[in-house]
């Protein structure tokens, strides 16, 4: 411990081989210590959480008010659990009915960046507004930057009901 | 690595700065007894990290605190962790503080010319007080709400200040909207950057006056680095091992959400400010304020001017008697206060419900058995109860027995149940002991205890009790009606019984209820006498004999005077199975 007394510092120094045990402790200790903080921080704010609730049925339109073979925009209540909240928002849907009374419900999302589109009558397509992606009435990509057809809601029809579940996206 | 911290130290000059701090000179004698400063910032640093994420999961405004504290606790993976760290880190931050303080105290190294030093710790530990105290009301629940009422309260008996600290407060009237916005600003905008800065100033007043050294001590200086920090470090592991246990084994209470209508309630505030709670109760009336606001404040006056009454020069540990048995007499009178505002505390009813444990049982509610038959699946299900398999649809038992506690419910009450399961009240209103959104409807106060008050409540909560987060409930006259009737019926050994009523027996109430069988029938002496009572009607038919009555009910029972009914097969199978068990009157 003194034989450092003559360097330059007037004070006095610790051994090598302390001075490395004491630095090597303090780094893994804080090390350790960070860990202890940072992992529990990541878990909880990159674990999704915990659902309270399956996403429900809602029934929607009666299926005699959609045209065959023309989209129909319908609006809907549904409950969204929102963070620490059950909420009920208005939500809606693109609705094709074909012929054979298949339906098809894509959300009202374009699958490029989310925006509103809409059907165009005159092009017989679904047009986005903001990036000019277009699709046909089954949902295809005919053009523009969509990554992937519409996504879709889960649908059934009970006692002439349009019943709308949970939204599917398209592989 | 090393160009870029060579140009790093050209541009910003950051390593020899970093250096510098940790290559100070400190005296021979400086030691373990020092390490408490660094573990204080030390745990200042996880309080900011877990508040902050604490901050980022909620909802900073009375009508929604207590649920998004709920979410973080229930529904996030590591949220009770980390408000577990921020809870008790807060108490070690403060055991932590008042130590340092301790220590310097005993050891006099608020001498000149460290007054300045030692004044702007005092403010640090009024500072840590406030944080508590600000913190406290956060998770909004009963707990914060009281802790704070009582809080304002002794503000507003300041001689002259008072009401302007009221007002400051944001609390004139009620604690609500006004001095969460507030509390909420203290404990989160207002004082972390100031602490900060005071940590700051504190730190460089320790750098320029050097750390105090011991009487006597001449021997060579020595480095911060790595020798004091290595003991600093230990201190460090130490507290954070215990604090991380206690965040993990330590439950962080969270009680029901904040009733200011519960009569019941006993208000108690944090452990570290029982001791002036304690205080108050020794002295009454005009002396009121002694005990609320002039001790304290000529106490935290000497505290400031301790330097200034102690100038003396600095004496070795030995001679420091006076200054020592200080220390011990306060701590003793802390902990004589402490314990007994601990030991004359009754037990709140809170805290019973805090433990979680599931309500006693009455004999009737342990009839679920697993549901296999096909006769539940018939009734709706859309409680979240598990629905008890009707034992049968065989004639009730004897009423000599005690029958399932709905039995015991009129037809109405009974309804009422089934509106209170489909209104999904127990979301809010939980059974069993459970803390919920929502009051305990067993623990009503007495005033609330009528159907006069109830009705208006449930058509618009928050205008019979302001704050009120309660949805109107939208449902007609008599409906409101037979749900006041049913939650007037509510006690806490029946509830879990009650709410464990199955569906058929509400449903075949509502049904009975929305038909008005009861302008021609009795159950359970309730009802006209026009037709025949039903009690004990499975007694004396059978499911086949009902649905052909209702049908038409000259084709079973020849003069009677019964329209026929035509109920949808649901409510068919529903009323049947509700009159086929309901007990014959004693």
């Amino acid at each position: 411990m003194d034989q450092h007394n003559q360097e330059s510092h007037a004070a006095v120094e610790v051994s090598p081989t302390r001075r490395a045990f004491y630095i090597g402790f303090i780094n893994g200790v804080m090390g350790l210590i960070g860990l202890a903080l940072a992992a529990p921080a990541a878990i909880y704010l990159l674990f999704p959480p915990k659902l309270r609730k399956e996403a429900e049925w809602v029934e929607t339109a009666d299926l005699s008010t959609i045209p065959a073979g023309t989209p129909t925009e319908i609006a809907f209540e549904r409950k969204r659990v929102d963070g620490w909240k059950v909420t009920t928002e208005k939500a809606t849907a693109w609705v094709v009915r074909k012929p054979d009374n298949d339906v098809v419900a894509f959300t009202p999302q374009c699958t490029h960046l989310g925006c509103a589109y809409h059907w165009d009558d005159a092009s017989h397509t679904f047009v986005c507004p903001c990036h000019t992606s277009v699709f046909s009435m089954d949902g295809k990509v005919i053009s523009g930057p969509a990554p992937r057809p519409l996504d879709r809601y889960l649908t059934k029809v009970e006692a002439g009901k349009l019943e709308i579940g949970p939204v599917i996206a398209h592989a | 690595m090393r160009p870029v911290v060579d140009w790093l130290e050209h541009r910003t000059g950051i390593e020899s700065a970093i250096k510098s701090f940790l290559y100070e000179d400190i005296p021979a004698s400086a030691g373990w007894h020092q390490i408490i400063g660094s573990m204080a910032v030390f745990f200042f640093i996880i309080q900011v990290f877990t508040g902050s994420l604490l901050a980022f999961n909620y909802a900073p405004t009375p009508g929604e605190a207590y649920n998004s504290v709920k979410y973080i606790m229930t529904d996030l993976t590591g949220g009770p962790l980390i408000r577990g760290l921020h809870h008790w880190g807060a108490s070690m931050m403060l055991i932590i503080v008042v130590l340092h303080m301790i220590q310097v105290f005993i050891y006099g190294a608020y001498k000149k010319p460290r007054e300045a030093t030692w004044m702007v710790g005092v403010t640090l530990l009024l500072i840590t007080l406030g944080f508590g105290l600000t913190g406290y009301l956060l998770p909004w629940d009963n707990r914060a709400y009281w802790g704070t009422v009582v809080t304002t309260q002794i503000a507003s008996q300041a001689p002259i200040a008072g009401p302007y600290l009221l007002r400051l407060l944001g609390s004139q009237g009620s604690v609500g909207n006004v001095t969460f916005s507030r509390f909420y600003a203290l404990h989160t905008v207002l004082l972390p950057p100031l602490t900060m800065i005071l940590i700051g100033i504190h730190i460089y007043l320790v750098r320029k006056h050097g750390v105090a050294a011991a009487v006597g001590d001449t021997a060579p200086k020595r480095k911060f680095f790595p020798e004091q920090v290595f003991k600093d470090t230990v201190g460090v592991a130490v507290a954070f091992i215990i604090l991380f246990i206690m965040a993990i084994v330590a439950k962080v209470p969270l009680e029901r959400l904040a009733d200011p209508t519960d009569t019941a309630y006993i208000p108690r505030p944090e452990w570290y400010f029982l001791f002036l709670f304690q205080t108050l109760k020794f002295f009454r009336g005009p002396l009121e304020t002694v005990g609320s606001v002039v001790l304290p404040g000529v106490a935290v006056l000497t505290l400031f001017l301790i330097p200034f009454i102690d100038r003396g020069p600095m004496m070795r540990l030995g001679k420091r008697t006076f200054a020592i048995s200080l220390v011990v007499l306060a701590a003793i009178a802390w902990t004589g206060l402490t314990t007994a505002a601990v030991v004359t505390t009754p037990k709140n009813q809170e805290s019973a419900e805090d433990t979680e444990t599931p309500a006693t049982e009455t004999p009737e509610a342990a009839a679920p058995a697993p549901a296999s038959s096909n006769a539940t699946a018939a009734a709706p299900s859309t409680a979240a109860t598990p629905t008890p398999n009707p034992q049968s649809l065989t004639p009730a038992a004897p009423s000599a027995t005690p029958g399932p506690a709905w039995q015991r419910l009129t037809a109405e009450e009974l309804a009422g149940l089934g509106l209170f399961k489909k209104q999904g009240c127990t979301g809010c209103h939980p059974v069993g002991g459970k803390n919920g959104i929502g009051p305990n409807l067993t623990k009503m106060p007495k005033e609330h205890r009528n159907v006069a008050w109830m009705v208006p409540h449930f058509k618009n909560p928050s205008q019979v009790v302001p704050g009120s987060m309660m949805p109107p409930v939208d449902l007609s006259a008599a409906d409101l009606n037979a749900l006041a009737l049913f939650v007037l019926t509510i006690t806490p050994q029946n509830e879990a019984a009650l709410l464990a009523t199955p569906d058929f027996a509400t449903q075949g109430a509502l049904v009975y209820q929305m038909n008005h069988c009861n302008a021609c029938h009795q159950i359970g002496g309730v009802g006209s006498t026009l037709g025949p009572a039903l009690d004990g009607v499975g007694l004396r038919h059978d499911r086949a004999w009902l649905e052909k009555h209702f049908a038409d009910p000259a084709s079973v029972s020849k003069d009677s005077i019964m329209p026929p009914y035509k109920f949808s097969p649901m409510d068919l199978d529903a009323i049947c199975k509700y009159l086929l068990q309901l007990p014959k009157r004693a």
